[in-house]
């Protein structure tokens, strides 16, 4: 059972950032198309990808789910709706709330890096950030996390043992001290209360 | 917040004292970068980093490889240099000689890839390339053209994407662990220090590349660069940008029209 505060800090969140690896897609797929298909906030969404080869992961979800799914362009001012981070590049946001792009050597031998993503996120958003690190083989994303986390953020792990690599929840968790550890059912339910239209 | 003062004071100090202008560039990056090279040098702060900069020039001249070096591969996005081979050189060929203007060149990979390119389509000996870039050691080691062998894997697998019929063995010989790109390839390059930040236009060319330079500059930095494109470019040339950069939200969107939108070639008005 979610309490009081915490579905307080998930509704007041302006902003969504996701990060996986191995495994991600399958556990995305679980998660996005409960994106409220008005949704209210950005839902910015990094998974480890392949160097040199166009991300599929905007096609292959635009078709699953109800708020629109895009791939930003450098400068892009955030909007409501999915954002894939694109492959061979670190993704950030600027405190004005646009999009931003580096070429900056990998981060955890990952470009896309999550910890990268979240960072900027903490700096832009603070508290009023929520983020969830999914399944996944290496430890991006735990020092991102504990950075939302000292910022006053809401921190979500996908429990390790409902997840297909447990290594990035198992780092998020020991470096976080994540808010909440839930399987995927419940982080679903989740990102449906973070994305729905204020009552 | 009071980080955000601190990195604006070292790069007014900056400016003051060695006419690097970072001034303008994207909040986002730079911070990543400077705090990076607050940890690799050593420093407790971002006010004693600035403080020890300003004194030495060595410093500095280390610091400027965190806030400059991108790191590009060799026909990165091979698309994009399909492209180039396919539709643009043969309008390139038109001309009895060309100007290729490579901006930002950083430690020459697109400069090679466009050499290569242009030897294998007969046009490198009527071509000049300038190859501009702010930092020294930058443009030291792009007129070396010497890159680690474990790199070159990845680059073999771009250029034959690419669209080449040859392989790219071809243009380099092998020692010591680094592959010693062929000496011709540079014959017609100047090499230069040129700021998109702070200079002007020097020459009037047929093709701009700037590939994932402008994603480190704020808007009105942007607008800037891509400005100076605009002027060097003649009727009819072409600009090539990175992935994720366009005109969209440029001043100069009028200036050019779509070639190969989602390849990043526009072509100038």
């Amino acid at each position: 059972m979610l309490s009081h505060d915490l579905r307080e800090h998930l509704s007041q969140s302006e902003a969504l950032v996701v990060g996986g690896s191995a495994g991600a897609v399958e556990a995305l797929n679980q998660l996005l198309p409960e994106v409220a298909e008005a949704t209210r906030i950005p839902v910015i969404v990094v998974v480890h990808l392949p160097p040199n080869r166009t991300s599929l992961l905007p096609e292959i979800f635009v078709a699953r789910c109800r708020a629109p799914v895009r791939e930003p362009e450098d400068k892009q001012p955030l909007s409501a709706g999915i954002w894939f981070a694109p492959s061979n590049y670190h993704l950030l946001l600027e405190t004005d709330r646009s999009f931003a792009f580096s070429t900056d050597l990998p981060v955890n031998f990952s470009r896309p890096s999550i910890d990268v993503l979240f960072e900027c996120a903490a700096d832009v958003f603070g508290e009023r950030l929520s983020c969830v690190v999914l399944t996944g083989a290496n430890d991006d994303g735990a020092h991102g996390a504990s950075v939302v986390r000292q910022k006053g953020g809401l921190v979500i792990v996908q429990d390790p043992n409902s997840a297909e690599a447990k290594q990035m929840p198992s780092a998020a968790i020991s470096r976080a001290n994540p808010q909440i550890i839930a399987p995927l059912p419940e982080i679903a339910e989740l990102v449906r209360l973070a994305t729905r239209a204020a009552q | 917040m009071s980080e955000e003062i601190e990195i604006r004071q070292l790069l007014d100090a900056i400016y003051l004292r060695y006419h690097y202008d970072f001034r303008s560039y994207s909040a986002a990056s730079i911070k990543r970068r400077l705090l990076a090279a607050k940890a690799q040098m050593k420093a407790e702060t971002l006010p004693a980093l600035q403080e020890r900069v300003l004194r030495d020039p060595q410093l500095f001249t280390r610091l400027l490889q965190f806030l400059t070096v991108g790191v590009s591969d060799m026909f990165r996005d091979p698309s994009f240099f399909r492209v180039l081979r396919e539709q643009i050189v043969p309008e390139l060929r038109t001309y009895p000689s060309i100007r290729v203007w490579i901006a930002g060149c950083s430690t020459g990979e697109e400069l090679y890839s466009f050499a290569i390119v242009l030897r294998e389509e007969g046009l490198l000996d009527r071509t000049t390339l300038y190859a501009t870039d702010i930092n020294p050691e930058a443009l030291h080691k792009a007129e070396q053209g010497l890159y680690p062998l474990d790199r070159l894997q990845a680059f073999t697998e771009n250029h034959q994407l690419s669209g080449s019929q040859c392989s790219l063995s071809e243009y380099y010989t092998a020692a010591y662990g680094s592959a010693a790109f062929d000496r011709s390839l540079r014959k017609n390059v100047v090499f230069s220090d040129h700021s998109l930040a702070t200079d002007s236009v020097f020459a009037e060319v047929q093709l701009v590349s700037c590939r994932n330079v402008l994603i480190y500059f704020d808007r009105s930095l942007q607008d800037r660069a891509l400005g100076l494109m605009k002027d060097s470019l003649c009727r009819r040339g072409f600009l090539g940008l990175g992935s994720k950069e366009s005109l969209l939200f440029s001043e100069h969107s009028g200036a050019f029209r779509d070639f190969v939108a989602s390849e990043r070639w526009f072509q100038r008005c």
